[in-house]
């Protein structure tokens, strides 16, 4: 093979060279991790995964925590609540992003595998329904009026339908997929039953594809959460919505007294108590937790109430004494 | 080719016009392609520009546009092209050096394997994405989302391109040289190592990284196989999980700031800008290294 | 040492020599290196039986669960839901209504382009547009998708007339940008089939005093017919399982429509969206990915079989 070998030597030795460089390039974008304890540098991997409406604030907070501690590596899926909490109970997550509480068969689910965990109030979120911001004719909308455009079977299709005095364009409808908790919430509150909708609009588990949807859109109609509303900058416009006490529009302060119903919720993560025994998951959400009002400002959010900001912490250091 | 002139008649009116209207049609065609070249060239370009700076590969996606980079995304695609050279290669020249220095075609087996890699090059690349998701994501080797998983069906991709294009080139080696070098008492195999391979080098190495620039561009399969898009590190092994380009890319577009299309456009250019340099590099080795037989 | 004795002025006789050179001894390593490489070709045959395993076992659930009629005859596409319905029409109809915009537009640019490289360009030109074209076809498809989406679906939310304009997501903005990336395959494989026509048949023609034109579209053409449905039969399938630009462009609601103003999701959208969903191993949810694959897969196949017979036969007619 002599002929062979001296003929590819040299270009083999080329890429053998790029090769290395480009690993130890690579390497070198991480702090030497779990070096030095004097410095309480941590490394490690954190594996996060849910809802889509979560997942700003858990983004954020994997930002900030890895600034400080550049040797952990968070990571942050948007599967879904649903899709979140399957991994969850199989082991493949060490936190849940969650815009609806676990449900009993997801509790089951994690019971079978021994997975304890506790459900941390992260922030509180309203589900908007928003419209094209060429849309100037709808703004408040009740509650029977989305039922009606929403509910299995709807045939709704023009917004004349929805309301006499709106024109007739044609509705185009954005929402939430089957694996959202965004979904799950939204189909309870409106149409009475959790999973209950109408099938023929763009789902998707990824908020974002809903704004882009809506806002280039005329006759767009849609919903998801309200962070994602003010992280569009303008590009769709939230609705009011009438719950039975007269129209309310999503702000800050009605999503936490409450009166903007029955859109208003809280979200959550769910820690697992196995992993908040390695010292760089307990360090990544307590970090979250302390700083959770920087992180709900940072990511466009409804914050923490203080009294929900006090159990959360309170939670947090029950889960990892146990 | 034209009629001489002594032969030619005075076109008719409606015959010219048609001629016309033909040579119109053909020049518009051709308008149309590369004009829509040129105009998605200069768009991406135009739109990417205020975000072409170094902070797109020194820094790591972030919520927020101002701060995010594709550093991970970069490293993710060069470590994954690692493992797909480093498989597919080897693989598919040695596959073409079967099927045709080997091979003996009245075989049914061996005209079986040939009419399935010219069917594998058609298959979409999804379907490899599938494949990678139910038999090396999920299935017996567990691997998860990793980048060796990624490698491998990546490598599974374009191994028909890799065996088809070094196909060619080995065809192309002229027999005498074969025949010289066994007449002079070597093994075929001595034949085909010393002989055969280097000379048809120029052209397995163009096809090889024609392949690899086919696969550089893959995000439906990787997508499949759940290549996040919100990692915020270089990985560090094959089995860490990972991201590319082209599915950095897809989730700056799906996002709704006008600010993470900008970056959308910048990722793009830096890629495509890799693809030429990619191709340049191939079309010069088909070029400088052809010999006439 | 041979028994002969020569002098040297007599050539050693051939069999002697013969006799001398050839080994005893088997050579091993040459079979052994024979089975590695065997193996290496193997691979593309463990590929598609791979590929065949992967599909088939989840569809076969798949139906248990669902039956066949209710997936090929259904209108409605809604697996993820509470009350699932399982019609796969609107995501075919979907798909074919994206490709046939891509057809319309790739065909006869394609054709025409080939006709030009092959019949009146110059060899400069040749030279300069053929590498060009390689170009478009090098782009990946995630850049197209963008394309769509942000350069074409704006110019024709602008300059539609007739019914409603279309939304964000859209079927024509994919198809039309799905047509242009095909154009290099159609026009390429024409090219082929078109200088495959033996010479003598263009040459008898213009002898006969036809103009470029008519000897093209009249001779050539027509002689090269099946080489060039052979492209446009790859080009089809090339564009039944692109994935990226229609889930960028075209969007993600099942709509059973022909108006391509009307946003609607394919096959491969939908095999892409329910991928990045994460659907749990063994639910219905995951198995819809791998029965829609499954469809897909024997599309594509069917295709490419027909393919691979019009080249091969119009190879043979001429060679």
């Amino acid at each position: 093979m002599r002929g062979l070998t001296s003929r590819l030597a040299r270009p083999l030795a080329l890429v053998a060279v790029l090769a290395l460089a480009a690993a130890a390039c690579g390497g070198g974008n991480e702090a030497s991790g779990g070096s030095g304890a004097q410095t309480g540098r941590l490394s490690g991997t954190v594996r996060i995964d849910g809802s889509s409406t979560v997942a700003p604030l858990s983004e954020t907070a994997a930002e900030m925590f890895q600034n400080e501690q550049p040797g952990v590596r968070v990571t942050v899926g948007t599967s879904g609540t649903g899709g979140g909490f399957e991994k969850f109970c199989n082991g493949e997550t060490d936190i849940s992003d969650a815009s609806r509480p676990i449900r009993q068969s997801e509790i089951d689910a994690c019971t079978a595998k021994g997975i304890r965990y506790d459900q941390l109030t992260v922030g509180n979120d309203g589900i908007a329904v928003i419209v094209s911001p060429q849309n100037t004719w709808a703004q408040c909308l009740t509650v029977e009026q989305l039922k009606k455009v929403w509910e299995p079977g709807s045939r709704v299709s023009s917004w004349r339908d929805v309301d006499p005095s709106f024109p007739d364009e044609r509705l185009a409808l954005f929402g939430a997929g089957t694996d959202s908790g965004t979904f799950d919430y939204f189909t309870e509150a409106i149409n009475g039953r959790s999973g209950a909708s109408r099938t023929d609009y763009n789902a998707t588990e990824d908020d974002n594809v809903t704004v882009n949807g809506v806002s280039g859109t005329r006759g767009g109609l849609g919903y998801l959460g309200l962070s994602y509303v003010e992280e569009s900058g303008g590009r769709v416009r939230a609705v009011q919505v009438d719950g039975g006490g007269g129209c309310v529009a999503p702000t800050t302060q009605t999503v936490q007294n409450g009166t903007y119903k029955p859109l208003g919720r809280p979200v959550f993560i769910y820690p697992k108590a196995d992993a908040l025994q390695r010292p760089e998951v307990a360090a990544f959400v307590r970090f979250y937790i302390d700083n959770i009002d920087t992180i709900t400002k940072e990511a466009l959010y409804v914050p923490l109430t203080p009294q929900q900001k006090a159990e959360s912490l309170a939670k947090l250091q029950g889960l990892i004494a146990s | 080719m034209t009629t001489p002139v002594s032969l030619r008649r005075r076109a008719s009116v409606g015959s010219r016009l048609a001629q016309g209207g033909f040579r119109t049609a053909m020049l518009v065609s051709l308008f149309l392609a590369i004009g829509t070249l040129v105009a998605l060239l200069a768009q991406v370009t135009v739109n990417g520009w205020p975000r072409l700076n170094s902070q797109l590969f020194t820094a790591f996606p972030s919520s927020r546009p101002e701060r995010a980079g594709a550093q991970s995304a970069i490293f993710g695609t060069i470590w994954v092209m690692g493992v797909v050279a480093f498989t597919c290669i080897p693989v598919g020249v040695s596959a073409a050096i079967y099927l045709e220095e080997y091979a003996d075609r009245s075989r049914w087996y061996n005209r079986v394997i040939e009419l399935n890699i010219q069917n594998l090059a058609a298959v979409p690349a999804i379907v490899y994405g599938i494949l990678g998701l139910a038999f090396l994501v999920r299935g017996i080797p567990k691997l998860g989302p990793t980048v060796l998983a990624a490698g491998l069906t990546l490598s599974l991709l374009v191994l028909p391109v890799v065996i088809i294009a070094s196909r060619e080139a080995i065809r192309a080696v002229p027999s005498s040289l074969r025949e010289g070098s066994l007449s002079l008492g070597a093994t075929q195999w001595q034949t085909v190592s010393r002989q055969v391979v280097p000379a048809a080098l120029p052209g397995i190495a163009t096809g090889t990284i024609l392949a690899m620039s086919r696969a550089i561009g893959e995000a439906a399969p990787l997508l499949l196989l759940g290549a996040l898009t919100f990692v915020t590190f270089n990985p560090d092994g094959l089995d860490s999980p990972f991201t590319v380009m082209p599915v950095q890319i897809f989730n700056w577009i799906s996002r709704p700031q006008d600010e993470f299309r900008v970056l959308a456009a910048a990722a793009i250019v830096v890629l495509l800008g890799l693809l030429l340099a990619m191709n340049a590099a191939a079309i010069w080795l088909r070029n400088h290294y052809r010999r006439e037989w | 040492m041979t028994a002969t004795e020569l002098s040297p002025a007599q050539p050693r006789p051939p069999t002697a020599v013969a006799l001398g050179l050839v080994t005893r001894r088997p050579r091993y390593g040459e079979k052994v290196i024979k089975g590695l490489l065997f193996l290496c070709a193997t691979l593309s045959i463990a590929t598609t039986v791979a590929i065949v395993l992967s599909l088939v076992g989840p569809t076969v659930e798949f139906f248990g669960e669902v039956g066949i009629g209710e997936f090929l005859t259904g209108t409605t596409w809604a697996p993820l839901f509470a009350d699932p319905a399982f019609g796969v029409l609107p995501l075919v109809t979907a798909t074919f209504v994206i490709t046939g915009i891509a057809l319309c537009l790739a065909v006869p640019t394609g054709l025409l382009i080939a006709t030009y490289l092959q019949q009146y360009a110059r060899p400069q030109a040749r030279k300069l547009l053929k590498p060009t074209l390689e170009l478009l076809a090098g782009i990946p498809s995630v850049v197209y998708g963008f394309f769509a989406l942000t350069f074409v679906t704006p110019i024709l939310q602008d300059l539609w007339f007739v019914g409603d304009p279309p939304g964000i997501f859209n079927a024509a903005s994919a198809g039309l940008v799905m047509g242009v990336m095909i154009v290099p395959t159609i026009a390429s494989l024409s090219e082929d089939a078109m200088a495959a026509v033996p010479k003598a048949l263009s040459e008898g023609a213009y002898a006969l005093g036809s103009n470029r034109m008519t000897v093209s579209t009249r001779v050539v053409m027509p002689a090269a017919l099946s080489g060039i449905v052979a492209a446009i039969v790859l080009g089809v399938s090339r564009a039944v399982g692109e994935t990226m630009i229609v889930l960028i462009a075209a969007g993600g609601t099942p709509n059973l429509s022909f108006n391509p103003a009307e946003a609607m999701q394919t096959m491969t959208a939908f095999i892409a969206s329910a991928g990045i969903g994460d659907q749990p191993t063994g639910s219905t949810g995951y198995k819809t990915i791998f029965a829609v694959g499954s469809t897909l897969f024997l599309l594509t196949l069917a295709m490419n079989l027909i393919s691979i017979r019009l080249v091969r036969r119009y190879r043979q007619v001429y060679s």
